[in-house]
């Protein structure tokens, strides 16, 4: 917490954004059994920026991330520790419903997982089973708009009934964004969401996370330094499962703190 | 050493070590071991078409011929009966009399009521049954039509004996006396017959010595030890010894009687034999142990009883019309070769069947008999019916209450249970069930279900349970596996966007398990339809002559039904045991179809 109030953070926000966290990490600690994965980790989500984790295969980053939407509850062994605060509510206290929060926080994921069913069903299930539509007109415009803001409108505007799987890669990972969009999350995890694509359609990917951060607060893992450079505003780098530093991009990126985030930058330790 | 070996192969072998001789004959041994595979994975292939086959084309070829059925349609003189009264008319004596017109030569008592066998024992009652139904065609005199005897049908399908037919060829003289009847000729054209007599006598007679032979030695045997045991008994054994000697030396008494009288026997029978064998070129009577020979000519049919080169003598079965001729020149011999004693349609019922079909009376057809009664003793009124229909409602109680019960049980433990020692108790236990002999679910479902419960025995609902309780297993671990097969990016997919945890589960995961969970039921309710043992335990071996009605009324099913077939010694019960068997693997047939059908609905859904 002392760490996101550094003095270079609030310096290298840019013009006319203010300090306004939408998640707090608080001392989050993560075991699973015996083994613990995250180290008191203490990091603040910016609202409607994008964040990204970065660190080596191991460290914890996607751990941290299923955290915020409470995704580590379907392992049995898991347990967490600390507080995360979303909008000064602790997601992990008992009076929080888990359906809720994970409407709040939506999730896309490492590989492209539509439902087998069609594009426009895959859209339309969360709006759905949340009740946000009250008629078919309603869910139409849901699912159109979220599309649309997915960047597929075009490619998929008449095949809304065909089957999603049938989709390309990209496409597919896109449906996915449509997907967790169209519950209107106020937060939007992202587990490297290009890992499994080709560098076009990462280039497309991440022209649209740029352009989802004006209406959502955005959390991204990437094995991609140049991708996190590329979209992100603020970083986060773990190692071990410890937070080791965090700050605005470049700053990282140009003029890291500690040695080990040099070292990971520069491609010594990965 | 072995390092300098090393070395040399580091340095040496580097380039060669996939070359050389050595590398190549592993290769060849890698190569030889992969084609001994293949070909006994062929041949294992090849066995158990070979076997399917051989089974398939066995029950195939058996079974067939039960689906067709003789039908008679003599004239019926159904004008007697009274209108107003039809359900409760003497159909039986409609039945007799048209039979019996159509042989008004037949008088004798003995030979009226074999006669009267010539027609099925259910024909009254399928004629009442045709009547009542269309009371409009009453007097027309062809318009019914009641089934042949079990035995004319078996005959008229040629499984009752071979026969063959050859020409006369040659004049024969025909002299009456009373019932008997002689056919003389002039060149001895019998004789050929006889050296075929002669032939089968003589192997008789040699068979009847080898036996002879064997009894002689048991004999030898026996007496030898009669006299080694009387021996030892004589040099005065212990008193417990005695005793067990002197059970032995009686029961050894007993037994050479008997093979002494076999040996007489025996003796007598080869002498005779070998007496007739030498005669037989002169002359032979035909006896009712021997194959039967018949003569026809013109409308008359001669059952020859003793034969000379020259001449054949025998009683008329079917008499010449009018006066008979002096001399014929158109006339054929029949030999059937299954001796009469060893069948149980005479020659007499033979050539009234054979009369019957010259008059245009018989057609074969759809046996709708067997496709649409119940059981029955006569093998010809016999149906697979209720035993189908005793299969269906079995079956649908079974899918009824093992496939929610299974499925239900499967999700919980895949998606809910905590995994605690419990829950790998519950697994381990399913699993075991799996494998517990069907019999044993009989004998719950007999001893919780029929005695403790009270419910019904012989009911389609009980036997459902029962087979029902056995297929939950095989349901709840087909089920699992299918389940634990969806991908885990599918659950997560759905809990990402808020769905509850049952809300993935019924919305995502089942429907995509659908196809392995269908498998597994279906298998499940495969197993469960050839079953037999866990329904004999709760009586659903009944013998159940209606159709069953409903879930409570006694019925059998088909497997049950096919055992009980089995049991019965008509031999037109072994064409229905295959019929029925047929009839079980079309509805194993139309089950995996079903299963097939279903599994491509749900797998289009992507």
């Amino acid at each position: 917490m002392s760490e996101t109030m550094t003095p270079q953070a609030a310096l290298a926000v840019p013009a006319g954004s203010i300090h306004n966290p939408k998640v707090r990490g608080i001392d989050v600690s993560v075991f699973y059994g015996e083994k613990q994965a995250l180290f008191d980790v203490n990091l603040d989500i910016e609202a409607n920026r994008v964040t990204s984790l970065i660190g080596p295969s191991g460290c914890g980053k996607s751990t941290f991330l299923r955290t915020l939407n409470r995704m580590n509850d379907t392992i049995p062994s898991c347990k967490v520790t600390g507080k995360i605060l979303l909008d000064e509510g602790d997601i992990y206290d008992r009076s929080i419903d888990v359906v809720e929060l994970r409407a709040r926080v939506g999730m896309v994921f490492q590989k492209p997982n539509p439902f087998p069913k069609s594009i426009y069903e895959n859209v339309a299930y969360g709006p759905k089973i949340h009740g946000m539509a009250r008629d078919k007109a309603e869910l139409d415009e849901i699912v159109t708009s979220s599309i649309r803001r997915a960047g597929l409108g075009e490619e998929v505007k008449d095949r809304l009934n065909e089957p999603g799987t049938g989709l390309s890669g990209g496409q597919q990972q896109r449906l996915c964004i449509a997907r967790a969009i169209a519950t209107k999350p106020e937060v939007l995890l992202m587990d490297e969401p290009c890992s499994a694509l080709d560098p076009i359609a990462t280039a497309i990917i991440e022209e649209l996370i740029d352009e989802l951060r004006e209406n959502f607060t955005i959390v991204i893992v990437t094995h991609s330094m140049q991708q996190a450079a590329r979209v992100s505003q603020k970083t986060a780098f773990f190692h071990l499962g410890k937070l080791i530093e965090e700050g605005q991009t470049e700053e990282i990126f140009t003029n890291p703190v500690n040695k080990k985030t040099q070292d990971y930058i520069t491609g010594r330790i990965g | 050493m072995t390092d300098q070996a090393m070395k040399s192969d580091a340095t040496t072998g580097l380039t060669t070590i996939h070359t050389s001789g050595a590398a190549r004959d592993r290769l060849k041994k890698r190569y030889r071991s992969e084609a001994i595979f293949k070909a006994l994975g062929l041949g294992a292939i090849l066995l158990a078409v070979g076997f399917l086959v051989l089974l398939l084309s066995s029950v195939v070829i058996k079974g067939v011929p039960a689906f067709t059925y003789n039908f008679v349609s003599i004239p019926f003189d159904t004008a007697t009966l009274d209108p107003d009264n039809l359900p409760k008319a003497d159909y039986d004596a409609v039945v007799r009399d048209a039979i019996r017109a159509q042989f008004p030569e037949v008088t004798s008592r003995n030979d009226r009521k074999l006669l009267g066998g010539l027609l099925s024992s259910g024909a009254p009652v399928i004629l009442r049954d045709q009547v009542l139904k269309n009371p409009g065609d009453l007097g027309k005199p062809e318009a019914f039509s009641v089934p042949i005897s079990d035995f004319a049908d078996l005959y008229l399908k040629g499984q009752i004996s071979p026969s063959s037919n050859e020409q006369g060829g040659v004049a024969a003289r025909v002299s009456t006396q009373g019932e008997t009847v002689t056919l003389s000729v002039t060149d001895p054209r019998f004789a050929s017959i006889l050296g075929f007599i002669e032939t089968r006598l003589k192997a008789e007679g040699a068979a009847a010595r080898a036996r002879l032979a064997g009894a002689i030695g048991s004999r030898e045997q026996t007496s030898a030890n009669l006299k080694a045991l009387t021996d030892r008994l004589a040099a005065g054994p212990s008193a417990e010894d005695r005793l067990w000697m002197e059970a032995d030396v009686e029961r050894l008494s007993t037994s050479l009687a008997a093979v002494e009288a076999q040996i007489t026997e025996l003796e007598t029978s080869a002498a005779t034999l070998e007496q007739r064998a030498a005669s037989a070129a002169d002359g032979e009577t035909l006896t009712v142990g021997d194959p039967s020979m018949l003569i026809y000519a013109d409308a008359a049919v001669i059952k020859v009883g003793a034969l000379t080169p020259t001449s054949a003598t025998g009683t008329f079965i079917h008499a010449f019309e009018g006066t008979p001729p002096s001399e014929i020149t158109q006339w054929r011999i029949r030999m059937i070769d299954v001796p009469e004693t060893s069948r149980k349609f005479s020659d007499t019922e033979m050539v009234w069947t054979d009369t019957l079909v010259e008059r245009g009376y018989v057609t074969s057809a759809l046996n709708w008999l067997f496709l649409t009664r119940g059981a029955s003793r006569e093998p010809e009124m016999a149906g697979i019916w209720g035993a189908v229909v005793g299969s269906v409602l079995t079956l649908s109680v079974t899918l009824a209450f093992a496939f929610p019960i299974g499925v239900a049980a499967a999700i919980y433990l895949e998606e809910f249970a905590p995994k605690n020692r419990w829950t790998m108790l519950i697994e381990v236990n399913i699993n075991n069930l799996a494998a517990v002999p069907s019999i044993v679910f009989g004998l719950l479902g007999l001893a919780v279900l029929l005695n403790f419960f009270g419910l019904d025995r012989s009911a389609p609902y009980v036997g459902g349970l029962v087979l029902g309780l056995m297929t939950l297993p095989t349901i709840i671990i087909a089920s699992r596996v299918a389940l634990r097969a969806v991908p885990p990016s599918i659950r997560e997919a759905a809990l990402g966007i808020g769905a509850s945890h049952i809300q993935t589960v019924f919305h995502h995961v089942l429907p995509l398990a659908m196809p392995g969970v269908l498998t597994g039921t279906i298998i499940g309710m495969a197993r469960a339809l050839g079953e037999t043992a866990p329904l004999l335990m709760i009586g659903m071996v009944a013998f159940v002559v209606d159709i069953p009605g409903g879930f409570a009324s006694p019925s059998t099913v088909l497997p049950v039904q096919i055992f009980m077939w089995a049991d019965f010694p008509e031999p037109a019960f072994e064409q229905r045991t295959s019929a029925g068997i047929l009839v079980l693997l079309a509805f194993l047939i139309a089950m995996n179809a079903l299963a097939v059908i279903l599994r491509k609905r749900f797998e289009r859904r992507w």
